[in-house]
Parts: C-alpha cells; sequence; structure tokens
C-alpha cells in the first residue's frame, strides 16, 4: 500500500511519529559523546562543519534505531517497556520505518563524508550495519552477551567524532570507544538484576536467565575492572589531564567499590534491601559515563587559555 | 475530481507537510553553507598542481 492510496487509515502519523523512530534518547546521548570526540581532537573545526557533522553522526544513529525498530517489532510489542513504539502502538507501518531507516543512513553517511571525511562516514556506515544486522538481526536474540555488542555500537560515536575532525583513528579514540565498550554491561547488568524485565516472554536471553544471577555479578565485577584500567589510561592520553584523571581517579574508586559490594551479595542479601546497592550503582553509573565525557570535554575548553592536559603543569 | 479542489487528506497531513517543507529547506541552507565554508577557506588557494604551473 503506497502513501498516496492509503486514505483509508485510521489514524494518521505525525512528524513526531517518525521522529520517535529515530530514538531521541538514544540520539541525545550520541549527540553529546560525538561531539565530545570531536572537540577533544587536536584539528580543530569550522562551526558550521562541527554542526553538520554531529547532525548527520545523529541522524545515522536514529536510522539504525528505525531499522531495529522495524526487525524487533515483533518483540517490541511483547515486552511493556517498548509496546508504546510506533510500530507495535500501529501509529507507523513497519514498511514506513524500514524506508525511513534505509533513506536517512544513506544520507547520513554520504553527508558526513561531504561535511567531514570519508574515513569518518565509513565508520559511521559500519556502525549502523553493525547495529542494525549484526546486534538486532543476528546476536540479540541468540546470545546472553547481546548487551556486549550492542555496547559496542554504541561506543563509536566519540570514535567517529574524533574522526571528523583528525581523519585518523588514533589510541585516543580508541580509549573513548572502550570507555562506553566496557561501561555498557555493568550499566545494563546491574539494571537487569534489579528489574523484573519481559525479556524472557520476547525470547531474548539475558545472562540473569541464562547464565544466572550470581554468574552475572561476576560478569559486572570483570568488567568493571577492565573499564577502570581503560579510563585511567586515558588520562595518560591528549584527551587527559589533571582534572580529567581527578574525576576518573575518584569515579573509578566508587565503581570499583559498589562492583565488589554487588559481587559479594547473593541474593537472598539483595532482595532484603530491595536491591539497594544494585540500584545506587546503576544511578553511579549514568553519572560516570556523564562526567568522564564531561572531563575530557572540560579539558579540551581549558586548553586555548593554556591550562587543558598536561602541558601548563 | 478538479485539482485545485482540496482534499480532506491535505487538511489532515498539513501539519507533516509542513514540517516536511521546513525540514528540507534546512537542508538547503546547511548544504549552502557547508559549500560557502569549504569553498572559502584558505582564501581562494590555487589546487597544488596548478601552483606548480603558475610558478
Amino acid at each position: 500500500m503506497t502513501e498516496a492510496t492509503d486514505l483509508s487509515r485510521d489514524y494518521e502519523p505525525t512528524l513526531g511519529d517518525y521522529f520517535a523512530l529515530l530514538k531521541p534518547r538514544v540520539m541525545s546521548l550520541v549527540v553529546f559523546t560525538a561531539l565530545v570526540g570531536l572537540l577533544a581532537a587536536p584539528v580543530p573545526m569550522h562551526p558550521v562543519e562541527i554542526f553538520a557533522s554531529i547532525l548527520f553522526i545523529a541522524i545515522g544513529a536514529g536510522a539504525s534505531g528505525a531499522l531495529n525498530m522495524w526487525w524487533d517489532a515483533d518483540i517490541d510489542a511483547v515486552m511493556r517497556r517498548t509496546a508504546k513504539r510506533p510500530i507495535p502502538s500501529g501509529r507507523v507501518e513497519p514498511g514506513e520505518a524500514l524506508a525511513v531507516g534505509v533513506a536517512l543512513s544513506g544520507l547520513a553517511v554520504v553527508m558526513l563524508g561531504l561535511a567531514a571525511n570519508l574515513l569518518a562516514a565509513a565508520l559511521l556506515a559500519f556502525t549502523i550495519f553493525f547495529y542494525a544486522v549484526v546486534y538486532s538481526m543476528w546476536l540479540k536474540r541468540s546470545t546472553p552477551q547481546n548487551i556486549v555488542i550492542g555496547g559496542a555500537a554504541g561506543a563509536f560515536p566519540p570514535m567517529i567524532g574524533w574522526v571528523c575532525a583528525t581523519g585518523s583513528v588514533t589510541i585516543e579514540a580508541w580509549l573513548m570507544f572502550a570507555l562506553i565498550f566496557m561501561w555498557t554491561p555493568p550499566h545494563f547488568w546491574a539494571l537487569a538484576l534489579f528489574m523484573r524485565s519481559d525479556y524472557d516472554d520476547a525470547g531474548v536471553p539475558m545472562l540473569t536467565v541464562t547464565h544466572g544471577r550470581p554468574a552475572t555479578r561476576n560478569h559486572i565485577l570483570v568488567y568493571t575492572v577492565f573499564l577502570a584500567v581503560f579510563a585511567l589510561a586515558a588520562a595518560a592520553t591528549s584527551i587527559g589531564g589533571p582534572i580529567y584523571l581527578a574525576v576518573a581517579a575518584v569515579l573509578n574508586a566508587l565503581f570499583l567499590k559498589g562492583a565488589i559490594e554487588i559481587w559479594r551479595r547473593d541474593e537472598v542479601q539483595a532482595e532484603a534491601d530491595d536491591y539497594a546497592v544494585e540500584k545506587s550503582f546503576f544511578k553511579l553509573s549514568l553519572l560516570y559515563l556523564f562526567l568522564h565525557f564531561g572531563a575530557i570535554l572540560l579539558e579540551a575548553a581549558l586548553r586555548p587559555f593554556g591550562y587543558g592536559g598536561w602541558g601548563w603543569l | 475530481m478538479a485539482l485545485s479542489k482540496e482534499h480532506e487528506l491535505h487538511q489532515r497531513r498539513k501539519g507533516r507537510n509542513i514540517g516536511v517543507g521546513l525540514l528540507l529547506v534546512g537542508f538547503i541552507v546547511l548544504v549552502f553553507s557547508l559549500t560557502f565554508v569549504k569553498v572559502t577557506r584558505g582564501d581562494f588557494e590555487l589546487p597544488k598542481a596548478e601552483q606548480e604551473v603558475s610558478q
């Protein structure tokens, strides 16, 4: 059924319904981390180029969200959290979501190539492919490590931002990638420990179900330890500096403490205080990511005044 | 049905059509600005090959 002939439709989708396909909340995180990656780079860009680059990275991320909603419409309808999304609620046709996703993916990749450079465009294309195909279509429903895979897709934006400015992938870009990549599993699995989710009804394997809760607690600790290593290593590179080091030292100490407490507990203890430790760990994880990237941004913002990084000490 | 007559569908989709129109205008402005920035950077430097020829 084409748009023009579809007069019988009860509900006329608004622009907002199509916008909702792009997962605006995920997009806002993408904008923030990509902008930090771009501004932390030692190569300045023109403000118009910065605006265009961030916009098209965000549109690319949104397009992969639309493709994900098209592919996952069946399980989104089963789960309470996602049942109100545009496709399961009937506001947007699946075919429309696919068309929006494919069209915006192409637009975003081509325009990022023109606004920034071809490597950034290629990375954006890979990110969309990775999220829509490798994560959504292939691994999400077949392995409890799906969170790790999905986290990789979320970790690309700061690297793409960095590449927009510099044209190359350096250690700083990899460390910003690692920061989000290693952060995602403990962040999400902490949530999975205290949130009764209906992933099981939808047939999506979750670590808490497939390997049990004690195994999930072990996983959280291991990822948090590696996360701390990468987060502190970043302090020694050109995106780091005394402010970043101070922020990272405090946050990683707190995060490690939380992960160890989670690891030491069992379900009886957790249920006794209604998952207080897991809940506070999850809240801290939100602050953790925001403040790390905030500190990287602050170091970059102070650079023009001679105070960013390690050079001025 | 005469083409000039407004169908009820046009009313229903008015908000969406205006929105898409504004997005397209925004896109045009952005492409124009990008072009302007890229073309005027470096005070119209000659491409390397032409510089060598003119020396």
